[in-house]
């Protein structure tokens, strides 16, 4: 059977990995390439790149980087961040990109998500969606999640499946950095209404975290973090021993 | 060298740099004379069955394909390139493949469990047929270890030439062979050590 996946997530600007890195061992623990290789290294089962550069400068380095890494690391390399057109999803999948998640260039222009899965499949198109809880109905905000755009964040959701996103990546704004947990009320009610491949994210803070989220929703295929991989706290594959051990089924290398 | 055939279908960049990581240098060409005289051959591809058959018949590389394999020449196809190798597919239509070695492609849909998720997308374990000699491409592979697959139709009808199946509601096809013709329907340039491993075996062939 499929294994649940453990991803880790980098937001990279202008060349470097932003968000606080902390490893020992590493000679350059802000180094995109660095970091991926060791999590590639060490069980990661995909990565997730967030080009968080507002640069046409920054946008060049971005590509650059991406290049190495996918010359170096040969799992499945996801790239998120200012993809607004298709033009946008051929930039990067010829810089080695598997899948390109997109996210505000969606809500601005739904259509987008239908001309990328008819040219690059449904596989290759990856829906980000930041949700936040607004009077107790889950709204989607766009722009990095500043701005609600009163959209209801399940219509939005399914809608994205219907025009082609072959993946889900589900951010809670309300979990996210907190720690105790994923958002398993909203990732239930994503997971019953969509059927493809769904991706938890914002919450993770120990090992516990997500054997809770794998265990409550068999129905998710993934666990995406940052901070809690970047500094760390969880060691990918301790995390996958841990699970292991717990029944889930996980790659284990 | 191994040479990548290059008939205009999907995306060979992780697939070059791979082999360049194992130390292998490789060329991506569709040139006739450079194929005949390479050593090896993989044929890549992703995207619909039908384009890919015509861009092989398009660019002349049908018959090279064919008639290099019957030499004896190490073939591997990758993915979509496994699926060509068969005799047929039935994704939009039918249509025929290079029936290199017996098979269909069929949906795994009708085959699967309901609930499972299609296309069957993610890491999945390795297991080899009993009664039979592993594959020389698992030299370095040891029953169980993932691999990484991206597909919603399958080789079916394979029987005597599946060398590795993967676990998926069903016992789906995850390797054919049939003498020097081999075909993976994971992908192995992004399976980690494991599918460097597989590529790294088939270049010692």
């Amino acid at each position: 059977m499929i294994t649940k996946r453990i991803i880790p997530c980098l937001d990279v600007k202008n060349g470097r990995v932003v968000k606080g890195v902390n490893f020992a061992g590493l000679r350059d623990v802000n180094s995109p390439i660095e970091l991926a290789e060791y999590y590639s290294n060490n069980g990661a089962d995909e990565l997730v790149f967030y080009d968080i550069t507002a640069s046409a400068e920054g946008r060049g380095l971005f590509t650059d980087i991406l290049r190495e890494v996918a010359s170096k690391i040969f799992i499945p390399l996801t790239v998120g961040g200012a993809i607004n057109a298709v033009e946008d999803f051929d930039r990067v999948l010829k810089c080695g990109a598997d899948k390109v998640s997109v996210n505000s260039g969606a809500i601005r222009n739904p259509a987008l998500i239908g001309e990328a899965a008819k040219r690059y499949g449904d596989q290759c198109v990856v829906l980000s969606v930041d949700v936040k809880r607004v009077d107790g109905v889950f709204r989607v905000f766009a722009k990095g999640g500043r701005e609600n755009t009163g959209m209801d964040a399940i219509e939005w959701i399914k809608s994205g499946v219907d025009s082609g996103a072959g993946e889900i990546v589900v951010n809670s704004m309300d979990t996210d950095g907190v720690k105790r947990g994923f958002d398993l009320e909203l990732l239930e009610k994503v997971c019953n209404a969509v059927s493809v491949p769904v991706i938890a994210s914002g919450g993770a803070g120990t090992m516990g975290d997500f054997l809770e989220l794998f265990k409550k929703l068999p129905k998710v295929d993934a666990g995406l973090a940052a901070s809690v991989f970047h500094f760390g706290e969880i060691k990918i594959n301790d995390l996958k021993e841990f699970l292991a051990a717990e029944g889930i089924n996980v790659r284990r290398i | 060298m191994p040479i990548i055939i290059d008939y205009g279908v999907g995306n060979l960049f992780s697939l070059t740099s791979s082999f360049k990581f194992i130390g292998q240098d490789v060329t991506v060409t569709s040139d006739k004379k450079k194929i005949a005289a390479a050593d090896k051959l993989i044929l890549p591809g992703v995207g619909a069955f039908s384009d890919a058959a015509k861009a092989l018949h398009e660019t002349g590389m049908y018959d090279v394909i064919i008639e290099e394999a019957r030499k004896g020449k190490p073939l591997l196809g990758i993915c979509l390139g496994m699926q060509m190798l068969l005799t047929k597919s039935y994704e939009y239509g039918e249509h025929a493949g290079l029936n290199l070695i017996p098979g269909n492609v069929k949906p795994i849909a009708p085959v699967i469990e309901k609930g499972l998720k299609v296309p069957h997308i993610g890491w999945n374990a390795l297991k080899f047929p009993e009664n039979k000699p592993k594959s020389k491409l698992y030299k370095y592979v040891e029953p169980g270890e993932h691999v990484y697959f991206v597909h919603s139709y399958y080789g079916a009808d394979c029987t005597e030439c599946v060398s590795a199946y993967a676990e998926y509601g069903a016992e789906l096809t995850a390797s054919v062979e049939l003498g020097n013709v081999y075909g993976t329907q994971f992908h192995p340039e992004k399976s980690g050590k494991t599918g460097l491993n597989i590529l790294k075996a088939f270049c010692e062939l």
